[in-house]
């Protein structure tokens, strides 16, 4: 399975078949700071991810304020 | 995992809330909390003119896309900080979605209009890029608010801004800056009413209806935004939410209910017009234009540049103070 992580842009290889909080747990990614996107669709940390799948985690954290 | 509303498979979850919701009805959620907030604090009326502080970003191009949405008069206004690509990035991300919304987009290039840009201002001023970057936008809306004969200024601050900067505040007692933490703040003295309509959500949340929403905003992170505190508050915030999920809204949302009232405070600082742009400020120039003096190497009406003068303003304007601290205070 194909991960995308931005910020910066990387890609990285992992295991699937096993729930998206998983890949965030070993990546030690808060669930709650992220988007997880799936072939262009927003996913919950609850589904499982194939082999085969694309996955997009999006930072949505910003930090200047206005 | 189902929409709490439609029992859809849900593609958001809102731990805070125990709920999660499909795409159809979580921007639907958005809207309510949106409203909510709008109504709660008065903020305006369909009939005002509001101007969107429009950076490109989530948060910024979320909100101008739900006050359209609601039928709403809002303008946005980008502020160019020319900070390389990611500032062209942004320009594109506010431009496409003012012209894909047919919406009006208003430009102020900082390096154009102010003869400096942001990179050049952290280099050569005496306070952080984050602050002195504050600054100039806080000066800049409200200028073009008040020019352009605006009755409010709609920024994109969330519930994750909101909760950070109240703990930055409550860590060092700014009992002043806690007191005017509110998502809206009358306008007076030439100050241009400010209000904060996404203070009930979270980034995750604005995130996710920008996402749902099809809007392109840009996802990477300001390059100079490394070591801001902000996000250290953020990131103690986050862990705290992890282990107890609700602990932000508690906080922030709690300050408004039980918190704002007691650190209520009687009197305003007296403005008057500063002697070099005529905005409001409590002393004779304006923080903006000091600042600005101090970074293009000018003089303020033959007053002479003065040390203490800087101490005073890094003292106000330091790292340690957030954006939107400096947002609230009295001077532009």
């Amino acid at each position: 399975m194909k991960v995308k992580l931005r910020n910066p842009d990387r890609e990285v290889e992992l295991p699937g078949g096993r729930p998206i909080r998983d890949v965030l747990a070993e990546l030690d990614v808060d669930a709650d700071t992220v988007l997880v996107i799936r072939g262009g669709e927003l996913v919950t940390r609850h589904e499982h991810v194939g082999e085969d799948d694309d996955l997009e985690i999006r930072p949505v954290i910003s930090g200047g304020g206005t | 995992m189902k929409c709490k509303r439609c029992k859809e498979p849900a593609v958001v979850e809102v731990r805070r809330h125990n709920a999660a919701f499909c795409k159809t009805c979580f921007p639907e959620v958005f809207t309510e909390q949106v409203r909510k907030a709008i109504r709660r604090f008065e903020m305006f009326s369909p009939r005002d003119r509001i101007l969107v502080a429009v950076s490109g970003g989530k948060d910024s191009l979320a909100l101008w896309d739900v006050l359209l949405e609601t039928g709403y008069d809002a303008t946005g206004l980008y502020l160019g900080l020319g900070i390389g690509t990611y500032s062209d990035r942004s320009h594109d991300a506010a431009a496409s979605f003012a012209v894909d919304r047919g919406a009006e987009l208003r430009i102020v290039d900082l390096a154009r209009d102010y003869g400096y840009d942001i990179p050049t201002a952290g280099r050569k001023g005496s306070r952080s890029t984050c602050a002195v970057c504050g600054l100039s936008k806080r000066y800049i809306f409200n200028k073009a608010a008040a020019d352009g004969g605006f009755d409010v200024i709609a920024t994109g601050h969330n519930l994750d801004d909101e909760a950070a900067t109240l703990l930055g505040n409550t860590l060092r007692w700014n009992t002043e800056y806690i007191a005017r933490q509110s998502p809206a703040l009358p306008g007076c003295h030439g100050m241009v009413r400010k209000v904060k309509p996404l203070h009930r959500l979270s980034e995750l949340e604005t995130a996710a209806y920008a996402f749902l929403r099809g809007i392109d905003y840009v996802v990477e992170e300001c390059p100079l935004v490394a070591g801001n505190t902000q996000l250290k508050y953020k990131a103690a915030m986050n862990t705290i939410e992890a282990a107890s999920p609700g602990t932000k809204a508690q906080f922030f949302l709690g300050y408004l209910d039980r918190g704002m009232p007691l650190f209520a405070h009687a009197a305003d600082p007296e403005l008057a017009p500063c002697e070099s742009c005529e905005q409001p400020t409590t002393g004779r120039f304006c923080a903006f234009c000091r600042a600005r003096a101090q970074v293009l190497g000018e003089r303020l009406d033959g007053v002479e540049h003065r040390a203490e003068d800087d101490r005073d303003l890094v003292r106000s304007l330091s790292d340690e103070v957030l954006p939107v601290e400096i947002f609230e205070g009295a001077d532009p």
